[in-house]
């Protein structure tokens, strides 16, 4: 069996991002070896793991020291030239890996399922196992197509949907002007038309992409607030909690007088613990400032859990990222939900357990963001790019490579919003002209 | 009673563009080839504008004579107003078109056919189809006769169960003065076929004599007129110019007052039709606040006073036409020779072919032209030789053969056909072909040349010029690349180039927006003497470089899915995981590669991939038998 090596180079990070120990990026297609020349300079043995300085091709700049594995077709996963790139840096230095690839010629995100893809063309995979990746993809599929729309809500979503129906009428303009020439309804103000309307298209992307970026909200770990009435048992929680063996512990002293801060890890994922002390109304200037500062820390939570010991007052917060929580279960039951006691130790396994999986999957919804955002960063990029030809172009003498270069911004762009098709330009086409003489 | 049944290896039903293609195409693959057509006197008749090209359809016609077809030859024969559309804009969207004198066209075709080898033309009409097997093998004429083939090609265009619209009159007709073909309709019905139903217009003839030509704008062909046939050196008869006139608010006011006589309007007509060649009532509705529309007035022949209005296609009452006419500059004294028309007609949904045109649920039957769900001569003209091809081929027991949508646009036209099916008649445009920068008419011979000559669908004469032409290319290239110059060699002969000290070729100076071929003559003397074509194909070829590098490696990757054969008994329903919806509509389009599957609507990656893993299955399965 030949195999073939796609001379487009796909990549896409191969494991949970979340745990701040390790993460792989994955690489393959014939231009491989290329890109870890431009990331590391020397490739490494095949098959040898081996440590190497990532840097930025473009600017120079250091990204990480990596263990980068160099896996040469066709003995690789998918039968193409392959690396992975065992990443130690933090979230933020993974999303500027992805970037400074998105950035190298030829070289683009890796589509749902284009891995197995590639592999099963090559013959590395059998029917079996297809048959099973086939509900994977459809998942990734479809969690890519939920995680786009999530990035798109909102003033982006709403902006980057637009740009789709303008570029759409550049280019009907465009193809009218081409296609439709000898119509007396086609005018060559067309052109100008339709190049105002790019041109406005990319100064939009241009801020966009140059606004700076949110800052990442789990960075520091995943935030757990405990809140409740004085003495419902915070404190003694939190040490409880602060003493297992399962959570790893670093006392931070507590910045403020009213809040203490521990941070844990728990099964790899960073967790922030914090206690407050004591939500309660009061006209004391001094309480009411604590209270205050309770109120934002709550506002900043990935979780609340309201404590509450047999017979304390029921919770006042609402919404899916409260959970109840019945303490001294040992002096009795407080409600129908999880209880511990800090006494006994009974229950608080498994509430380790349930915060651990709770943190997994914020850590999960973050890391699709943070990876839909690096492809969106780069299909912007890259129509921005086309963009910038087609305006650079000589609109009159070259109106088909304006066109190109306009179909081209189309199909990055629609890697973000769904391909753009001719059937949606000709109808725009049609629609806006009196065509047919 | 019975007459000796006559016995062909291709038999092309219908003597219209499709037709004729198809039976010369056959003809010269040196299959013993029929044409039946109703009336012999009719073959090669223009039933709507007479006018040869344009954009996108200029790129067929020059595909159609890259492979020794006729249309590109007939239509310098009766060229009677030669224009490059597009000329101002570059070369990939030039579009090369012509007024034909539509006796002088017909004829043409006429003479073309009587002259070809091996094909002989039968006045008849087909009545039904002689199947055996799942395969066709015959052919049964209304008169009675029958005829042995090992191959078939319907061409019949408007004709099956055609029904022309005028006003509220409506009669059965292929085309106006036509019979309509209702036997052979039913023939296929009976295969169980899919089949739809279209639409199409066209506006009144004029008698010229009565137009006051002295009130009109004039538009006039091109000083050097560029023709459609590499094998044509000249422009064969004299030129005319074309009269311009528009519709005025009076007219509109007329159409509008008669809508309800429309039989578009009025629920009469059911088919749909295209959205580019609306009827004028249409334009009227849609765009209700144009208060004119530009129309051409294109005389159709040069000893034939009739004329052709172009752009008031309509199905409205004779003297609703006739009113609205009158209301325009120049027209208001005008006899109407002929009043416009809709017509609707079955057509079978081109999903139900194989990319070689043969249907799927009968062997050996390969159906070409507007019964596609296309329309325009180009077009049926293109589908008919791929046609006649193929049926040739399967006659002599070789495996058909397909056009993909890298080489040509006859392959976009056919690929967009048999996987998306068609809601309106189908037009080329070049905006449908995503490489369109290497699909240039001015190249249509270097693109499927070669296919030609491995075929052996070309003349002699044909294959002479080909090859000279190819030879000249080759030499300007070399010529080119073997001359070089550093920036400061360039600079002494006034030639700005990136000051970073490499040496450029000849061809990589050409390529820049600045540099002409006559600058590379003044500098290379010797550059002379290349040809003029060859040097503008070569400048074309320098200036696209760039995108045509880029759209390689688009080539490149369409090249790789479209190399995975799906098999042809893969049952897309059996695949577990794809969902019934999805394989419903690939049991529909049954595509033959996995780029055909990846462009099925609704496609998703895990199908695809789903998809790769049956046809690897099935080819390892195939090997180990
Ligand atoms: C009213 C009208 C308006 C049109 N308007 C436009 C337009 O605006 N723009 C445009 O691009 N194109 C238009 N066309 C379409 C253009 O004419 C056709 O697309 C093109 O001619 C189709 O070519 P064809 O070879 O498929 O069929 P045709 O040219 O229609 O030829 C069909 C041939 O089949 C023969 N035939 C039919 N049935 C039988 C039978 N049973 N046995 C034997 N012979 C048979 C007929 O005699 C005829 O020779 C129009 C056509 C019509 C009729
Ligand atoms: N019996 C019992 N007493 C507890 C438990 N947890 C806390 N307490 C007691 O409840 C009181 C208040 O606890 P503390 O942690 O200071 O409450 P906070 O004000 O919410 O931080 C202390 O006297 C604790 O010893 C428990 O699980 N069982």
């Amino acid at each position: 069996m030949t195999t073939t090596n796609d001379p487009e180079v796909i990549f896409a990070p191969a494991t949970g991002m979340g745990r701040a120990a390790v993460a792989i990026v994955r690489v393959s297609g014939a231009g491989t070896r290329g890109v870890l020349e431009a990331l590391c300079g020397r490739v490494p043995q095949p098959r040898r793991a081996s440590l190497r300085t990532l840097c930025d091709p473009a600017t120079g700049e250091d990204l990480d020291q990596a263990l980068v594995v160099w896996f040469p077709g066709p003995a690789s996963f998918t039968g193409e030239d392959m690396a992975e790139l065992q990443c130690h840096g933090g979230r933020g230095v993974i999303a500027s890996i992805l970037r400074v690839l998105a950035r190298l010629p030829h070289c683009r995100p890796a589509l749902a399922g284009e891995f197995t893809r590639r592999a099963l063309l090559n013959g590395r995979m059998t029917l079996d196992q297809v048959e099973g990746l086939a509900d994977l993809i459809d998942a990734e599929t479809e969690a890519q197509r939920r995680q786009a729309l999530r990035a798109l809500e909102g003033e982006t979503g709403k902006a980057v949907q637009q740009w789709r129906e303008d570029i759409i009428g550049a280019m009907a303009l465009m193809e009218a002007a081409i296609d439709f020439s000898d119509e007396s309804d086609v005018s060559e103000k067309v052109i100008a038309d339709g190049l105002r309307i790019a041109q406005s298209i990319r100064d939009q992307i241009e801020s966009e992409l140059s606004k700076p970026q949110r800052p990442e909200r789990l960075r520091e770990g995943y935030r757990i607030v405990l809140a409740g009435p004085p003495n419902a048992g915070k404190s003694t929680l939190l040490n409880a909690l602060a003493r297992r063996d399962a959570a790893i512990v670093s006392p931070i002293a507590g910045t403020t007088r009213d809040v203490i801060e521990v941070h844990l890890d728990l099964g790899g994922y960073p967790v922030l613990l914090i206690d407050t002390a004591g939500l309660r109304e009061s006209d004391d200037r001094v309480e009411q400032e604590g209270i205050r500062r309770t109120q934002a820390r709550i506002a900043e939570a990935d979780l609340v859990i309201w404590l509450q010991p047999p017979g304390g007052e029921a919770c006042p917060l609402d919404g899916p990222d409260v959970l109840v929580l019945g303490t001294k279960a040992d002096l009795g039951t407080s409600g129908s939900g999880l209880s511990v006691s800090a006494t006994t130790g009974v229950g608080i396994d498994r509430l380790l357990s349930l915060l651990q999986i709770r943190a997994e999957t914020a850590f999960a919804a973050g890391e699709g963001i943070l990876i839909t955002r690096e492809r969106h960063r780069a299909a912007l990029e890259d129509t921005l790019a086309c963009l910038d030809r087609a305006l650079a172009g000589d609109a009159e003498g070259a109106t088909e490579l304006v066109a190109e270069d306009l179909r081209l911004a189309a199909r990055a762009l629609g890697r973000i919003t769904g391909e753009v098709d001719v059937e949606d330009v000709l109808d725009r086409l049609f629609a806006g002209f009196c065509i047919g003489k | 009673m019975h007459s000796p049944s006559q016995s062909f290896d291709v038999i092309v039903v219908g003597g219209g563009h499709a037709g004729s293609e198809a039976a010369a195409a056959a003809a010269r693959m040196g299959a013993r080839t029929a044409l039946v057509t109703q009336r012999v006197d009719t073959i090669g008749v223009m039933s709507c504008n007479p006018a040869i090209g344009g954009l996108g359809k200029g790129h067929l016609v020059r595909e159609i004579d890259a492979l020794d077809g006729l249309m590109g030859r007939a239509a310098d024969a009766a060229g009677i107003q030669f224009r490059l559309l597009n000329r101002r804009k570059g070369p990939a969207v030039r579009g090369p078109r012509t007024q034909a004198d539509r006796k002088l066209y017909r004829q043409a075709i006429q003479k073309l056919l009587r002259e070809q080898d091996g094909l002989t033309l039968i006045e008849g009409e087909a009545d039904g189809l002689v199947v055996t097997n799942g395969r066709v093998t015959g052919l049964v004429l209304t008169d009675g006769r029958s005829l042995q083939t090992g191959a078939v090609v319907l061409t019949t265009g408007t004709f099956l169960n055609g029904l022309i619209h005028c006003g509220e009159h409506t009669e059965p007709a292929g085309r106006v003065g036509d019979r309509p073909s209702v036997g052979l309709a039913q023939s296929l019905h009976a295969l169980g076929l899919p089949m739809g139903r279209l639409k199409t217009g066209t506006p009144a003839r004029l008698d010229g004599r009565t137009i006051r030509w002295d009130q009109l704008e004039w538009q006039h062909g091109d000083e050097e007129p560029e023709l459609f046939s590499d094998l044509s050196t000249r422009v064969a008869v004299p030129q005319i110019a074309c009269g311009i006139t528009s519709t005025t608010p009076e007219a509109h006011d007329i159409i509008r007052a008669n809508l309800h006589r429309a039989p578009m309007y009025s629920g009469q007509i059911q088919g749909r039709g295209p959205r580019y060649c609306p009827s004028i009532e249409d334009k009227v509705v849609r765009f209700a606040d144009k208060t004119n529309h530009q129309i051409f007035l294109e005389p159709e022949g040069l000893d034939d006073p009739t004329v052709y209005p172009n752009g008031i296609s309509t199905s409205l009452p004779v003297d609703v036409q006739e009113a609205f006419i009158r209301a325009m500059p120049g027209l208001d004294q005008v006899r109407i020779v002929r009043p416009g028309y809709a017509i609707e007609y079955d057509y079978v949904d081109p999903r139900a072919l194989d990319p070689t045109l043969e249907l799927r649920a009968c062997r050996g039957l390969f159906l070409a032209g507007q019964i596609n769900g296309t329309t325009g001569y180009e077009e049926a003209g293109a589908q008919g030789l791929l046609a006649g091809l193929n049926a040739a081929r399967l006659a002599g027991g070789q495996e058909a053969i397909t056009i993909d949508r890298t080489k040509a646009y006859l392959g976009v036209m056919i690929d967009d056909l048999v996987t998306q099916g068609v809601t309106e008649p189908y037009r080329m445009f070049t905006s449908r072909s995503e490489y369109r920068l290497s699909l240039r008419s001015d190249n249509a011979d270097e693109r499927l040349g070669p296919l030609g000559e491995a075929l052996g669908c070309l003349s002699v004469e044909r294959r002479a010029h080909f090859k000279q032409k190819q030879a000249q290319l080759l030499q300007a290239q070399a010529l080119l690349n073997e001359r070089v110059l550093t920036p400061n060699e360039a600079a002494a002969r006034g030639l700005t180039l990136n000051q970073d000290g490499r040496r450029r070729t000849a061809f990589e100076i050409l390529s820049y927006p600045t540099v002409s071929w006559a600058d590379l003559i003044r500098i290379w003397p010797e550059l002379r003497s290349v040809p003029e074509r060859i040097a503008a194909r070569v400048e074309t070829d320098a200036k696209y470089a760039v995108y045509l590098e880029r759209q390689e490696r688009d080539i490149a990757a369409f090249k790789r899915d479209e190399d995975l054969a799906l098999p042809e008994s893969l049952s897309f329903k059996s695949i577990s995981g794809l969902s019934a919806e999805l394989a419903g509509k690939l049991e529909t389009v049954r595509p033959r590669t996995l780029g055909q599957a990846g462009r099925v609507e609704g496609m998703t990656p895990a199908a695809l991939t789903l998809l790769i893993a049956h046809a690897k299955a099935a080819s390892r399965a195939k090997v180990s038998v």
